[in-house]
């Protein structure tokens, strides 16, 4: 928004200026008037710009000449040419997307009774800093579902699709009968009737268990029937105890589903009773028996938000929630200036509003979308506190923007040279916005 | 570094009662001298354990500024050190608080020409650059007499560039530990390890009684790169370690190659890591130690791999250090166990005889008795007596300390150009991070450590 004042400002002085002598003041008056202006944005300005260009071209330490090397270092250096690539995405994404939110936010608030409280809601979040929005969306988009409120739904959704199960870090342990086999468990040899089995694991802790589970028990041979035990084989506290045989206060894995499989068939299939034991038919007889892997699929994490895929979308997501009401705003100011007849004369002559709203509403409203876009993607140039914050240190590289390059190559790795020369680059990124920006309001100044 | 001063500084709430506690001490310190005053006066006083105390002239009228990047509790107790030191000497002592990176602070202050007397940088690296800036200056021969009788020559040298003693080291910081949930451990029937194979049995009993071994702050890359160096400093041996800090060897050598598929053995298997390798790179230090001693019998993981500055994030939980959280040094991955460590060194930046005084002071064991005291300290001085630290857990932290004598070494992260050793996202900490991520890929996370590393330590953009 600094932006749209700054780009605002200059131009009505400029009229006057140039018809100076109609008013017939002296240039010593004037310039004495513009004195304290002039100084002013000479040193808060100027010099600074100058400055940085002078320092772009010079080395680390600030004492010699450098030529171009700091340049080159701009498309040679990897975190840069990321944050370049970045900066890319974000001037196309998060300008547009904010505009076309705002454009139906205050399309679609004209029509309601509650409009305006509505548009008060949406512009809220521009009340907020840049650093409070981007703590707010760091625990936002926190991967652990009890703590990040996207996870938490995304979580939410999807295990009311698909169960998690309840023994997801169970595994063998040692000198067990079992090996791993396609994410369950399958034993070495096969079983025969009368036989008991014993199929123990361990990692799941005694009170993870499912509630109904009971002290495991060793199952009584059957003739004519395949029974067997699995069971938490993991005494709290004492270790392992006797391998292979149920201790005392040791779980039995509650509805644990086991399969005997011959020849890849699934030729029986049962689920463990509460204190671990499982009866399966003579079929079975002469079969592996496998504990599939439904039994052992972990508990849905959610979606990686910040993780290196993820994260600048995640950001620019945090950027639009805050400025979709900033363009809301202006553009309800727009629409504000719209001639009613318009729209009604084109309703009266059977236009529907999705053709209402495509063929009159967006080209009437087009010059005041370009300000709101062109003003967003100066802004969105320059975006740094949100990425800093966000970006966890691990996907920081992945997050780059080129402000962000800046600060870390200037005050964090002590390179100032290429710190300044990034700035250049930017300035000369801005500079052509700028200009378009500056020429639309001068012709408005001029209708 | 920085960010690690940045996490414990935010939680220095907490130790509210500890700064009362120093209030109290403060005002019975006072009066202590103030009768040493009267009865004595003189330019000598004498305290300290054993009362021999180190001999301060008289400063009255002369003033001093010390720049340090501490804060809160931490700042609270060092001030009742330069308190002791006023009233000693009669030199008014004013702190300065400074920020990270600290050297870029005082850059600021020499530039407007009002740099601090004494400032306690926390890098080997940072007094080498104040050296080559010439904003340091040396150590006087009272500083040295008093470094010589209470430092081992280790300590005494990395104060020192090219021979010339600038440094005194006050505060030192031991980085390996592990902190392991005595409850998941007991659960697990398990015992403190002193080798890396036993520690690979206790991780495998933790994770067969159901729970996760390991809690990674794997979104702070420093907490990795401690990791990597505990290991490689014990496996390859201090000498390979200094050469590798120089970049003398470079990252692709077979040493790094054999540390990095240590540690895969526990940051490659599955379910090891608390909240798997991604999980794990969204974890920021202070939760990565929380979230071990937090959640009864069922913690997100049992140990936790950090120095003696995580008690600071343990005092957020409510486990009590010493029966809730216990503490064994990192074991021995080859043949020694390693002791890797970092400090704050008071170097004088403007000459004059109440700044050689007030270095002088803090080298000595009476300084640094005093802080000790009021805990969440480690003094690298082998004359402060053991029973000068308030609890088991520091005591038995700063003895390993002192019995490594010479063999500890600084960390290399903090030793490296900041490019490579000291920025998020980039260098060691964004090649770790992907290691991490990706712990089979042994020789790509080599590439990329030599390619940043020949990066950061060629030139200087």
């Amino acid at each position: 928004m600094a932006s749209a004042t700054a780009a605002g400002g200059p131009p009505p002085p400029a009229a006057p200026r140039s018809r100076k002598s109609v008013t017939g003041t002296r240039r010593t008056v004037a310039a004495l008037f513009l004195l304290p202006a002039l100084v002013l944005l000479g040193a808060l300005v100027v010099y600074p710009i100058g400055y940085s260009l002078v320092r772009s071209f010079g080395n680390a330490s600030g004492d010699g000449f450098a030529g171009f090397d700091n340049y080159r270092a701009l498309f040679d250096d990897d975190g840069i040419r990321t944050a370049l690539k970045n900066n890319i995405i974000w001037v196309v994404f998060a300008p547009t997307v904010s505009t076309a939110l705002g454009l139906v936010f205050a399309v679609l608030t004209e029509r309601v009774r509650w409009g305006t409280a509505f548009k008060l809601v949406v512009f809220m979040p521009m009340a907020i800093s840049m650093l409070a929005a981007g703590i707010i969306f760091r625990l936002v988009y926190d991967q652990d579902p009890d703590k990040g409120v996207a996870n938490a739904v995304w979580v939410g959704v999807h295990d009311t699709f698909a169960q998690s199960s309840a023994f997801p870090k169970a595994h063998p342990g040692r000198e067990s009968p079992l090996r791993a086999d396609g994410g369950g468990f399958i034993t070495s040899a096969a079983v025969r009737a009368g036989t008991p089995v014993t199929l123990p694991l361990v990692g799941v802790a005694p009170d993870q268990l499912p509630g109904d589970a009971r002290p495991a028990r060793a199952a009584q041979p059957e003739p004519g029937k395949v029974t067997g035990t699995t069971w938490q084989d993991f005494t709290r506290g004492k270790g392992v105890g006797t391998p292979g045989a149920p201790d005392p206060s040791e779980l039995g894995y509650a509805g644990m589903r086991i399969e005997a499989v011959r020849d890849g068939t699934v030729v029986a299939a049962t689920k463990a009773a509460a204190d671990g034991t499982f009866t399966l038919p003579a079929a079975a007889d002469g079969a592996r028996l496998r504990l599939p892997a439904d039994n052992f699929k972990a508990p849905y994490n959610g979606v990686d938000w910040l993780g290196p895929a993820l994260v600048t979308p995640a950001v620019i997501g945090s950027y639009v929630w805050m400025w979709a009401g900033f363009a809301m705003v202006l553009i309800a100011a727009g629409l504000a200036g719209v001639p009613r007849e318009l729209l009604e004369a084109a309703r009266v002559d059977g236009a529907g509003e999705w053709q209402v709203f495509r063929r009159i509403t967006v080209p009437l409203l087009a010059p005041v979308l370009a300000v709101v876009t062109v003003t967003l993607m100066i802004n969105v140039l320059k975006v740094f506190d949100l990425v800093f914050i966000i970006a966890p240190g691990s996907s920081q590289d992945d997050a780059n923007v080129l402000a962000l390059e800046l600060y870390r190559k200037g005050f964090a790795e002590d390179r100032p040279g290429i710190a300044s020369a990034i700035a250049v680059f930017l300035l000369l990124l801005v500079i052509p916005v700028m200009w378009f920006n500056i020429r639309r309001l001068r012709r408005e100044g001029r209708r | 570094m920085r960010s690690r001063s940045s996490t414990i500084r935010t939680h220095r709430a907490v130790t509210t009662l500890a700064a009362l506690l120093a209030g109290a001490l403060a005002l019975s310190a006072c009066g202590g001298s103030d009768d040493d005053k009267k009865t004595g006066g003189g330019a000598s006083s004498s305290a300290g354990e054993k009362g021999s105390g180190v001999t301060l002239p008289k400063l009255d009228g002369a003033s001093l500024e010390v720049a340090a990047v501490w804060t809160g509790g931490e700042q609270k107790n060092f001030k009742q050190v330069l308190a002791e030191f006023a009233q000693r000497t009669g030199a008014e002592v004013t702190f300065v608080p400074a920020q990270d990176p600290i050297i870029n602070f005082l850059g600021s202050k020499i530039a407007g020409g009002r740099p601090p007397d004494v400032a306690l940088l926390p890098q080997p690296g940072a007094i080498k650059q104040a050296v080559d800036k010439k904003w340091a200056k040396p150590l006087g021969p009272q500083a040295r007499a008093e470094l010589a009788e209470n430092y081992t020559q280790g300590w005494q040298d990395i104060g020192k560039v090219d021979g010339t003693q600038y440094g005194a080291y006050y505060k030192a910081a031991n980085k390996s530990l592990i902190w392991y949930n005595a409850k998941a451990f007991e659960n697990a029937g398990a015992t403190e390890p002193t080798t890396w194979q036993e520690l690979l049995t206790t991780a495998r009993a933790v994770y067969d009684s159901g729970v996760t071994p390991f809690s990674v702050g794997g979104a702070d890359g420093w907490t990795l790169t401690d990791w990597f160096e505990n290991v490689y400093l014990s496996q390859a041996g201090p000498e390979k370690y200094d050469r590798l800090a120089r970049h003398e060897i470079k990252w692709t050598d077979p040493s790094v190659k054999e540390a990095l598929t240590t540690l895969a053995q526990i940051w490659g298997e599955k379910d090891y890591v608390a909240g798997g390798a991604s999980g794990a790179l969204q974890t920021e230090f202070p939760a990565s130690v929380t979230q071990t001693f937090t959640g009864g019998d069922q913690p997100k993981a049992a140990m936790v791999y950090e120095g003696d500055f995580a008690q600071v994030n343990i005092g957020e939980t409510k486990a009590k250090v010493g029966t809730d959280a216990k503490v064994f040094p990192f074991p021995a991955v080859g043949s020694a166990a390693p002791v890797v460590s970092g400090g704050d060194a008071a170097v004088v930046l403007k000459d004059s005889e109440a700044a050689q005084a007030l270095v002088t002071f803090l080298a000595s064991p009476d300084a640094a008795t005093i802080q000790a005291k009021l805990g969440g300290y480690l003094s690298p001085n082998k004359n402060v007596p053991n029973s000068a630290y308030p609890n088991e857990v520091q005591r038995t932290i700063a003895k390993a300390l002192i019995a490594s004598g010479d063999d500890f070494r600084f960390d290399m992260s903090d030793q490296a150009p900041q490019a490579f050793g000291g920025t998020p996202g980039k260098g060691e900490w964004k090649a770790l991070q992907d290691f991490l991520q990706n712990p089979t890929d042994v020789a790509g996370a080599q590439a990329r450590l030599e390619k940043d590393a020949a990066a950061a330590y060629g030139n200087g953009g």
